[in-house]
């Protein structure tokens, strides 16, 4: 009876949230914040696809934003039935909240990441303030641009990529590694929260000589703001940044969403998904329209979160954790 | 209220002039033009494009659920605005004053808190997250969550106006009105009511303006699904940050033409209130 | 006006009382005291120690003194402006006078992220102000200076409209008979019109102060968001909030809430006391 009651309360003052509420599948996909334009392009072709095997209309919400924040947001309810993050810890977290399983890794190919990218340059017209590598960025007359590690996947692996590269050039000397990373720190103007964000203090509000951020948004912003002739440069090490995805198994289940949740994601392997997304800038392991593609992907020597850091656990321990080593360049610039 | 035609005309004097003028030019840079540089940023790039910005599905959506959450929250403001001020301003209690006071509490904290407070309450991992999703109710990233965070933000204007004026009107004609044997009801309707029908409108009409407008309490609640839970004030965000700067300023003018009316409104029922 | 004007045996004679108090008190308790509640609970989670480490870390230090700075600039510019346009608006007669009174209410009406976004439009090196301003060396956007401006703009009507009803009701023969008695307009402004607005005029002042310390919407657009330099405490709260660090957000959250209800107190009792002085007359 009580409950009864309370349910029809519920009800009552969610009738509203169901606006749209159509007899259909429907999935909601909590995404990283520069993936708007890809899922944008990619969903209409999902859904059609859907239609066509099982005969059923579906639709797909999308949110967008820092990938950590959205992972919070998740554990303290927002619907999510899949994930289309742009970290594997933020995932982990998911997993660690009960959200979906440790494995998650193993449900999909290429652990459970469709396609990737790296963290990678834009800089103003001209390449005015001669930007290359890394080094470059800790030099005292350029002001780089990239989001906040702290809620952004995107800062967190520019972070990494260029730590990566400091212990490249210090034959691996940790503190060499950390003087270079601080020195990029103190030179960042703004930090952002999301890498869109970062991009719109960028090419809107013209501040900073150079945005480091995914490969697919230099691309794709450049492509975009074709009349300020922004231009791309590939650092000469980079850090192999996974873009994972994954049930939310928790909500899924809730929601009767498992099966098309799985297709969806399984979808994104597809030819015609990859091809959509390596036009969207991102690389992907589709070998034909990877190859069809080379051309626009220039060489770069990837490293790998395992390879140099042993992980995301060693890499939670020592620099992200509370006092880690990013606390100790980021906030004490 | 003094009516300022009787008083000294400013005449040749410069002292009025000069505080008139800078009183003018003030305005207009302060004021005047953010309202007007939203609309030319509205239309830099014509009308064609202007309206299809605002006929996108997700900012219909997204006028269409600020609009719901100001339907819902506005009436339970009022109701608790009047019921505030009744209690307030005819009776005499222990802890009157602290009352007050905590009418208030949520014009002067700011949205932002609001929404951390609701938060640690409402969310999955808040203090009544177990309990609710034991039950299957959703309240945060989802209607209810962004009602309740407007109901917060909005709740003292209805009752900030029609405060002051009931106890500058003091009771007399409600009592007696209950000497000649009235029911509290017909009092309220008969009496209280068109004494401060306009106070009442008014407040109405600040707290629909802000209910719309509300912005960082809403963001923390809100988990920004396009289509679903997009208020228009997070849509403008939103626009902006899918690089869409004229989208961005053209859904931030209907939120300005929602301002202009609101004061418009309000000019109007200020000269009722005479 | 005052208190007394609600006589005590109201108490008995009107009906509604249980009724309307139970509304005000249930509402109150589940919509601001619950959840305010909440946020103080999870305060007292941290611990004195943790929390003094939070609040004094070195950001959460610059944030609130940034937030300080800019709401006292704020607060300052706006006790001027809302004071002379209070002054213009009820003792001169002008054409545009009534357009202008509705103006004053723009910032009320407009939704702050709308404000934000404008300002830091207009401001920036490509806006109207910002195409004059920055040739000139005065860059706004970014800076400190961003942050009082979105501040004056959100809090414009808090002193304009608790000093205008004031100055409407003065009772012209103090200032007629200091006239008459050769007094300057200047010596009657500050020895016979000031004191009697003093209280009312801090009163606004106090709640524009507090509403500036709390505003969010307009600033988050203008600041730029740069630690230690433009990072106001309430963004710092939602950073924290989004980098999944609650004690952080709780924390700075309840130093927030503490001078806005101290502010609060204070703007109350200086509304007291000015109804008093009203009252006196």
């Amino acid at each position: 009876m009580k409950h009864g009651l309370i349910r029809a309360a519920a009800l009552a003052i969610g009738i509203g949230a169901a606006v749209p509420a159509l007899a259909q599948d429907k999935i909601l996909n909590v995404s990283y914040d520069i993936g708007r334009e890809v899922y944008e392009a990619l969903n209409p072709l999902f859904i059609a696809d859907w239609k066509e095997q099982t005969g059923r209309d579906l639709t797909i919400d999308q949110s967008h934003g820092g990938s950590s924040k959205q992972a919070r947001a998740i554990l303290e309810g927002l619907p999510a039935d899949v994930v289309t993050f742009n970290q594997e810890i933020d995932v982990d977290m998911l997993a660690k909240g009960g959200m979906l399983p440790e494995d998650w890794r193993t449900k999909l190919p290429n652990n459970a990441s469709p396609y990737y990218s790296l963290p990678s340059f834009l800089v103003r017209k001209g390449n005015p303030k001669n930007i290359h590598d890394w080094s470059d960025l800790a030099r005292d007359d350029v002001a780089p641009v990239f989001p906040n590690p702290k809620t952004s996947g995107n800062g967190r692996y520019t972070y990494l990529a260029a730590y990566a590269y400091g212990l490249e050039q210090n034959g691996g000397d940790a503190a060499k590694a950390q003087d270079l990373v601080r020195a990029i720190f103190a030179n960042v103007p703004v930090f952002d929260t999301g890498g869109r964000a970062s991009t719109q203090t960028f090419a809107e509000r013209e501040i900073g000589d150079v945005l480091i951020t995914f490969e697919a948004e230099t691309g794709a912003i450049a492509q975009q703001y074709a009349d300020k002739g922004f231009e791309r440069v590939t650092p000469s090490l980079s850090l192999f940044s996974a873009f994972p995805a994954a049930v939310v198994t928790e909500n899924a289940d809730k929601n009767g969403t498992e099966e098309v949740s799985n297709a969806y994601l399984n979808w994104l392997y597809s030819p015609e998904a990859q091809e959509v997304i390596a036009q969207n800038f991102y690389r992907v392991n589709d070998p034909a329209v990877a190859e069809k593609h080379a051309a626009e992907f220039p060489d770069v020597k990837l490293v790998t979160v395992d390879e140099v850091f042993g992980g995301w656990d060693a890499i939670n321990a020592e620099h992200f954790a509370e006092g880690g080593i990013l606390d100790e360049v980021f906030v004490n610039r | 209220m003094q009516n300022p035609a009787s008083l000294p005309r400013p005449g040749s004097r410069l002292v009025p002039r000069v505080l008139i003028g800078l009183a003018l030019v003030l305005t207009l840079v302060i004021v005047v033009a953010p309202l007007i540089y939203i609309f030319t940023r509205a239309f830099a790039e014509g009308a064609a494009v202007y309206a299809k910005n605002i006929l996108d599905p997700l900012t219909l959506h997204a006028i269409w659920l600020t609009a719901l959450v100001a339907v819902i929250a506005v009436p339970i403001n009022i109701a608790f605005g009047i019921a505030a001020a009744w209690s307030i301003a005819r009776f005499r209690f222990p802890g009157r004053s602290l009352l007050v006071t905590a009418v208030e509490i949520p014009f002067s904290i700011s949205p932002i808190i609001a929404g951390i407070c609701y938060l640690l309450l409402y969310g999955r991992q808040g203090l009544l997250g177990p309990w609710l999703e034991g039950h299957d109710i959703q309240i945060l990233f989802a209607l209810p969550g962004i009602v309740l965070v407007t109901l917060f933000v909005t709740s003292p204007f209805v009752a900030r106006e029609v405060l002051p004026l009931m106890q500058a009107q003091g009771s007399e004609q409600e009592q007696a009105a209950v000497t000649l044997g009235a029911s509290g009801w017909q009092i309220f309707r008969r009496v209280t009511l068109p004494n401060i029908r306009w106070a009442l409108l008014y407040g109405a009409v600040l707290c629909t303006a802000r209910a719309v407008g509300e912005f960082g309490g809403v963001s923390v609640v809100s988990g920004s699904i396009r289509g679903q839970t997009n208020t228009l004030p997070l849509h403008v965000e939103l626009m902006f940050n899918d690089l869409n700067v004229t989208g961005a300023f053209a859904a931030a003018s209907t939120l300005t033409l929602i301002a202009i009316v609101t004061l418009l409104l309000k000019a109007a029922l200020e000269g009722r209130r005479g | 006006m005052t208190e007394t004007a609600a006589p005590i045996r109201a108490k008995r004679v009107l009906p509604g009382f249980t009724l309307s108090l139970g509304t005000t008190l249930l509402y109150l308790t589940v919509i601001v005291l619950i959840p305010v509640a909440a946020l103080i609970l999870k305060g007292a989670e941290i611990g004195p120690a943790r929390f003094w480490s939070i609040i004094s870390a070195p950001r959460a230090i610059a944030a609130f003194q940034l937030t300080l700075i800019a709401a006292l600039i704020a607060t300052l510019i706006n006790a001027a402006y809302g004071l002379l346009m209070a002054w213009v608006l009820t003792r001169y007669e002008f054409p545009g006078r009534r357009l202008l009174d509705a103006l004053m209410d723009v910032p009320f009406a407009l939704p702050t992220a709308v404000a934000g976004l404008s300002l830091t439009a207009l401001f920036s090196g490509n806006g109207w102000f910002g195409q004059v301003l920055e040739p000139a060396g005065i860059s706004i956007v970014y800076t400190i200076w961003g942050v009082a401006i979105a501040m004056t703009f959100t809090s414009i009507p808090f002193v304009v409209r608790t000093v205008q009803p004031v100055l409407e009701d003065l009772d012209p023969s103090l200032e007629q008979a200091a006239r008459t008695l050769g007094a300057s307009e200047g010596k009657i402004f500050t020895r016979v019109v000031f004191p009697q607005i003093l209280p009312a005029y801090l009163a606004g002042c106090t709640i524009a102060l507090a509403r500036s310390l709390g505003e969010f919407g307009a600033i988050v657009f203008i600041a730029g968001n740069l630690p230690f330099k433009t990072e106001i405490a309430a963004l710092l709260a939602f950073i924290r909030l989004e980098e999944y660090d609650y004690q952080g957000a709780s924390a700075i959250a309840l130093v927030l809430l503490f001078f806005a209800l101290v502010l609060l107190v204070i703007s109350n009792r200086l509304q007291a006391w000015a109804m008093r002085y009203r009252g006196a007359e």
